[in-house]
């Protein structure tokens, strides 16, 4: 992919490369990701799930994605 | 006879609160959970593993329409990172319930209390119900009361040590002196353990280390079951006096 139409993004700590405008929506289905069991952060601000689709991913956003797991 | 457990306007059946983590794996953690007849678990939150899709989810093995999440910020050393934490868990599922840990030391895992009455404040006013992981100490666990806490949740012990309930008198004052439920987490590592804390009069126990690494984890957590029926039982019955010397069980009377 050439650079102009890539978004190089931080995600879950790791670099990641997306198609310029992709959204936050398209990025959770690419990941295969359910949805409802996770939430998202962009920079630091949780985003809510009926804005997912609206998010566009930009160079170097930081998201983290995260879910429930085992713990004391 | 009806005892309610009540946790912010919630019913729980049982008085046992249990961790998910330590387990082999999910189905362990399902089968040790089943016979521990608890109906509230406390979960952890981490990054989603991007690179293997085909891991197992804890939500696939335990529903939490059917039992209540507790959402821990377990591994939090700092007010901000606790906040950050529970806000991401409200939104992953709606979940007001939490429990609040902000540690103050790698090594012996005690809560850093100052952060601690921080963000319980906080959490409150955002609308959290906030379930707090505090010192033994009373003036503390008044504090969290007065900010909000709605239920104390003092350490017998520090974390994973399962060396048991070492300040007896101060969780005994703790439950005294208040309103919200209180619960000891932290420190049990036998079936006794949890007795001894729902003998003091606490409201509940919380643990996790004594069941995950027992050999038989599921047996161990059918033992928990019955020594938290067992501890409170014997506290509603209200226990005899304590006598110096013996006393026969037996009538003098009519001797041959």
């Amino acid at each position: 992919m050439n650079n102009a139409n890539v978004a190089r993004i931080q995600l879950n700590g790791d670099p990641f490369e997306l198609n310029r405008g992709t959204n936050l929506n398209e990025l959770l289905n690419k990941l295969k990701v359910q949805k409802n069991k996770v939430a998202v952060e962009v920079n630091g601000e949780i985003v809510e799930k009926k804005k997912y689709l609206n998010l566009i991913l930009n160079n170097n956003d930081k998201v983290e994605i995260v879910q429930f797991i085992g713990g004391g | 006879m009806e005892d309610n457990f009540t946790i912010a306007n919630k019913n729980f059946k049982s008085r046992l609160i249990v961790g998910t983590g330590k387990y082999k794996n999910f189905e362990e953690t399902a089968k040790a959970i089943e016979a521990s007849g608890a109906d509230m678990i406390t979960v952890a939150v981490r990054r989603v593993n991007i690179l293997d899709k085909n891991q197992p989810l804890l939500m696939d093995y335990l529903d939490p329409k059917i039992i209540t999440y507790l959402p821990n910020t377990a591994g939090c050393f700092t007010s901000e990172d606790a906040l950050r934490t529970l806000r991401l868990a409200r939104e992953m599922g709606g979940w007001r319930l939490v429990k609040l840990e902000v540690l103050g030391d790698k090594k012996t895992l005690y809560p850093n209390m100052i952060e601690t009455i921080k963000s319980t404040e906080v959490l409150v006013k955002e609308g959290f119900d906030v379930m707090v992981y505090c010192t033994d100490d009373p003036i503390m666990t008044k504090k969290l009361e007065e900010v909000g806490a709605c239920a104390i949740m003092p350490l017998g012990a520090p974390i994973g040590s399962g060396i048991g309930i070492q300040n007896k008198i101060n969780i005994s004052i703790i439950k005294e002196q208040s309103s919200v439920p209180v619960i000891v987490d932290a420190g049990v590592g036998t079936a006794s353990d949890a007795t001894i804390a729902m003998e003091l009069g606490c409201d509940g126990v919380l643990l996790n280390t004594a069941i995950a690494e027992a050999k038989n984890p599921i047996l161990m957590a059918e033992a928990m079951k019955y020594a938290v029926i067992a501890g409170r039982k014997a506290f509603k019955s209200g226990r005899m006096k304590i006598r110096k010397y013996g006393s026969a069980s037996s009538p003098d009377s009519n001797l041959i």
